[in-house]
């Protein structure tokens, strides 16, 4: 049968025939033939993920890191709500103890990336332009650059949003979600994308709590219905409450 | 644009056709929002092999299996507790896909011996 319109014909044989006064070939290798109108729709199953070609790059990244005892971590967050100073901390703290690499995505500017610098680790910003998240390709283009020397822990702090991100893997070990007590305890139940699938969620600036009417009960309420099982973290980075926790646990991560 | 550029992929694979039609699960996990989807895939096709093609949007809601008793169920959403027992210790199995099912092609170019359209639907 021919696999173009299962016409019956079988595709060894040489001939041009046709159906319903529409001539076509069957020569090998020849090109896809025409059928009138009536049937010329051709129904084609696909079943291919619109993310396949960001997931192949990830799954090269996370096999890159694998092979090198990398533990990713790819954070994501609304803008402002602290990835940057958290990272900042994080990184004075580990220096020195646990060789780091971070690779950091904004729409423009090489603010973070210079926040960073100095701290012992490895930095590369990605500026993504138009584009509202990292891809896993251009993560991949980094990696030798900034993760190659030995690197244990790589913080891959993702552009500024709660949505788009969530759905690009990029090759991580797992996701962590930062939410900044400034933006409401429900985020969890409004963003389930990103909460649902990220195994850690770190609380932020836990220092502002008496200025704010946040419950932080409400906000693990929301979380367990979201994702139960969830590890939170509730620190500050700038006062360094809750902090030892957070570094405990990625000392741990490093092994 | 992933989803135009796999369409013209798939039209060029077949001979320059046109894609009239294309079948897509979404889940209500995946990030994507359908509605922004339809709002921007005109924007997106425009000039390319898929710029008339109708989107079916096929929504899959999340379904969670629990840990506990092993029943899998579709919450209310955003909400993951299992629908038998309502233990929260669920994990979510099914509502991320972003994917192409199908696509329906017409083939406009002709193999090179075949005569002018000379084949309308009568």
């Amino acid at each position: 049968m021919c696999k173009d319109c299962g016409c019956g014909e079988t595709p060894h044989h040489r001939h041009h025939h046709d159906h319903g006064g529409v001539p076509h070939s069957h020569e090998p290798g020849g090109p896809v033939h025409v059928h009138p109108p009536s049937d010329a729709v051709l129904k084609e199953s696909v079943e291919r993920s619109l993310l396949a070609d960001n997931d192949e790059s990830a799954a090269k990244n996370r096999k890159w890191m694998e092979a090198r005892g990398i533990t990713a971590l790819n954070i994501i967050s609304s803008p402002g709500s602290g990835k940057t100073t958290l990272l900042e901390k994080t990184l004075d703290r580990l220096r020195g103890r646990i060789k780091c690499a971070v690779i950091t995505g904004d729409q423009r500017t090489d603010h973070d990336a210079r926040r960073l610098e100095g701290r012992g680790a490895p930095v590369i910003q990605i500026e993504t332009f138009n584009a509202c998240h990292l891809d896993a390709r251009r993560v991949g283009e980094c990696l030798p650059r900034v993760a190659d020397d030995g690197a244990r822990l790589l913080f891959i702090e993702n552009v500024g949003n709660l949505v788009c991100p969530a759905a690009f893997d990029l090759g991580e070990s797992f996701k962590v979600a930062l939410l900044s007590v400034t933006e409401g305890e429900d985020k969890p139940a409004k963003y389930p994308a990103l909460f649902s699938s990220a195994p850690v969620t770190v609380l932020t600036k836990l220092d502002l709590v008496p200025h704010l009417d946040w419950d932080s009960a409400t906000c693990l309420m929301w979380l367990r219905k979201t994702h139960p099982g969830a590890f939170v973290f509730q620190l500050s980075a700038r006062t360094g409450e809750g902090m030892d926790a957070w570094i405990d646990y990625l000392a741990g991560l490093a092994g | 644009m992933s989803l135009v550029s796999e369409l013209g992929r798939i039209a060029g694979e077949h001979g320059g056709a046109v894609v009239s039609r294309v079948r897509l699960r979404v889940g209500t996990l995946s990030g994507v929002d359908p509605e922004a989807l339809r709002m921007a895939f005109p924007f997106a096709a425009a000039n390319t092999p898929a710029a008339a093609a109708a989107l079916d949007i096929n929504i899959v809601r999340a379904t969670v299996r629990c840990r506990s008793c092993g029943e899998q169920s579709m919450p209310e959403e955003p909400f993951a507790p299992c629908g038998g027992c309502g233990s929260d210790e669920t994990e979510i199995v099914d509502g991320r896909d972003l994917v192409i099912e199908s696509a329906e092609l017409e083939t406009a170019a002709a193999s090179p011996d075949a005569k002018p359209a000379a084949h309308g639907r009568s």
